[in-house]
């Protein structure tokens, strides 16, 4: 059985992300069912699961726009449920499901959202960010005629703008095509190791999960099964890759989840 | 409350309206079609009746005031809704955004909007029809501090009921000025309603702002009280109102309907 894995940011102190048996559920439903993990400053962990495993529940929760029934969730040291605002402005997402305002421009919506987050020096950001991902020629496009792979840059450059120290992306890199995605994946990796920003990263995409996270957490029925380094992983449980580990989950979840966490 | 999170609200709709200038027409074109519509139907009244009223001052200042609080009203409204229509909800809530700043940001976008507004009523009112103001005197200022602020407060109720009851329900928002001028008495004295009318628009501040105006326009004195009690009662319907909105966003927060707003699904 596979344990997480250690690495040198272990310490609560250091944690971009705590989450503590958090729970919710919708009427009978049980969406998320006493989940509890950390995401290192600088690591990129790997949400996964069958659509209704409970991540964007999850991802909800850690945004406050979702509150647990309950569990606590800390970033940094701020918790959420207390410290809303002050968590949040640590924090960023982007999510296919979240595309920005598309009656604005590029940078209209950059400066929008740079102002929401009290960034500072604000325009010298913009244009870092513009230039990071590409988007110079786009400034003053407005974002509702952009194509999906030029807004998933721009939510980036959007979820970027605060220097975040925990970074939630919900398949970030599914309107890419092959070469953009890898060019995401790369600013992502980079990101994380050189600002020890924290990163909590879902995607159905099982050789990208491989290539960019550094650890991964399967979810099913609103529970961790399993958690480990998508390497080994696999090997581990009789799979040859993630994708046909994560296959073999979805359709034969495994006997008990304390069991394989042990 | 932080300036920066407060003005990127104001400053989005300042983006909207350079973006697309067919958005600022509506400031300007129902407010000049009701000047001219009202305009001449008090002229004429004013010159079949022979009485001794003044139907330009008493009708077309009756409308253009309560124009103005439907203004105050829909442009808050539609501020919010922008971030209905573009699906905004998740990117702002999601953000260190706080709902005092969010609700303060919309009712400064809509007091500037309908500015703009009473600008061109006054432009159109005064040298085309002989419209003044003038003649309420200091009042007028009270006046108008109670119909922006009881715009506010249905602004921030609309808001509050668009988010509790999804987008589909923008089409019951729309109505309420009108649903509501019956019993402000905008055109008639308060003592032609029948007594239960009278019983709510006594808690209806543009009520006692119509009830001043024809009370200065008929050469009484003015009374301050009332006015000061109207502009108390606006107060405390903002208050009310925005208890309610924190509310509903509390509630939607809770049951996820907030995350709904902006994803497919909960999965």
């Amino acid at each position: 059985m596979s344990a997480p894995r250690e690495h040198p940011a272990d310490s609560a102190a250091a944690d971009a992300l705590r989450v503590r048996d958090l729970r919710k559920s919708y009427g009978g439903l049980l969406a998320v069912d006493g989940v509890s993990f950390e995401v290192a400053s600088g690591e990129i962990v790997g949400l996964l699961g069958p659509n209704g495993a409970g991540k964007t529940t999850i991802i909800n929760t850690i945004l406050a726009v979702l509150m647990p029934d309950s569990g606590s969730i800390h970033i940094g040291r701020v918790d959420v449920a207390r410290q809303r605002a002050l968590a949040l402005a640590r924090t960023n997402f982007a999510a296919v499901y979240a595309s920005l305002p598309g009656n604005l421009t590029v940078a209209q919506n950059l400066r929008f959202f740079g102002l929401i987050y009290r960034v500072r020096a604000l325009s010298g950001r913009i244009e870092e960010l513009l230039r990071q991902f590409g988007l110079e020629a786009l400034r003053d496009t407005k974002c509702g005629v952009l194509s999906s792979g030029e807004l998933t840059r721009v939510a980036l450059a959007k979820a970027l703008l605060n220097r975040p120290r925990l970074l939630l992306l919900d398949e970030p890199t599914a309107s890419l095509d092959p070469a953009a995605g890898r060019d995401v994946r790369g600013a992502i990796r980079a990101l994380a190791r050189a600002t020890d920003c924290g990163v909590l990263w879902t995607s159905h995409n099982m050789y990208e999960v491989e290539e960019v996270c550094d650890r991964v957490l399967f979810l099913s029925h609103g529970r961790i099964l399993l958690a480990g380094d998508p390497r080994s992983l696999p090997h581990l449980h009789g799979a040859r890759n993630l994708e046909e580990l994560f296959i073999q989950l979805a359709r034969e979840p495994l006997t008990h989840p304390a069991e394989q966490l042990a | 409350m932080r300036a920066a999170p407060v003005g990127a609200i104001l400053l989005r709709q300042w983006y909207l309206l350079r973006g697309s200038p067919v958005r600022a027409l509506p400031m300007f074109a129902w407010v000049g079609i009701d000047v001219v519509l009202w305009g001449f139907i008090a002229r004429f009244l004013d010159s079949v009746s022979g009485a001794a009223i003044n139907f330009t001052a008493v009708f077309l200042g009756a409308v253009l005031l309560w124009d103005l609080c439907g203004r105050v009203m829909q442009g808050l409204t539609t501020a919010f809704l922008e971030d209905v229509w573009t699906r905004n909800f998740l990117n702002l809530f999601a953000s260190p955004l706080r709902i005092s700043e969010y609700v303060t940001g919309l009712v400064l976008a809509s007091i500037a909007t309908s500015l703009i507004g009473l600008a061109v009523m006054l432009a159109l009112a005064v040298p085309v029809f002989g419209l003044s103001f003038l003649a309420l005197g200091a009042q007028l200022l009270l006046f108008l501090l109670v119909l922006y602020g009881f715009g506010v407060a249905l602004g921030i109720l609309a808001s509050a009921m668009v988010l509790r009851f999804g987008p589909a329900s923008e089409w019951l928002v729309w109505p309420i000025p009108a649903l509501l001028s019956p019993f402000c008495a905008v055109f008639y004295p308060l003592t032609i309603l029948p007594v239960w009318m009278r019983g709510v628009a006594r808690a209806l501040p543009p009520s006692y702002v119509f009830e001043g105006m024809r009370a200065a326009l008929s050469g009484r004195p003015f009374a301050p009280l009332p006015a000061l009690w109207a502009l108390l009662l606006a107060a405390l319907q903002i208050a009310l109102a925005a208890w309610l909105f924190i509310g509903v966003y509390r509630r939607a927060v809770r049951t996820g309907l907030l995350a709904r707003y902006s994803a497919e699904t909960l999965s």
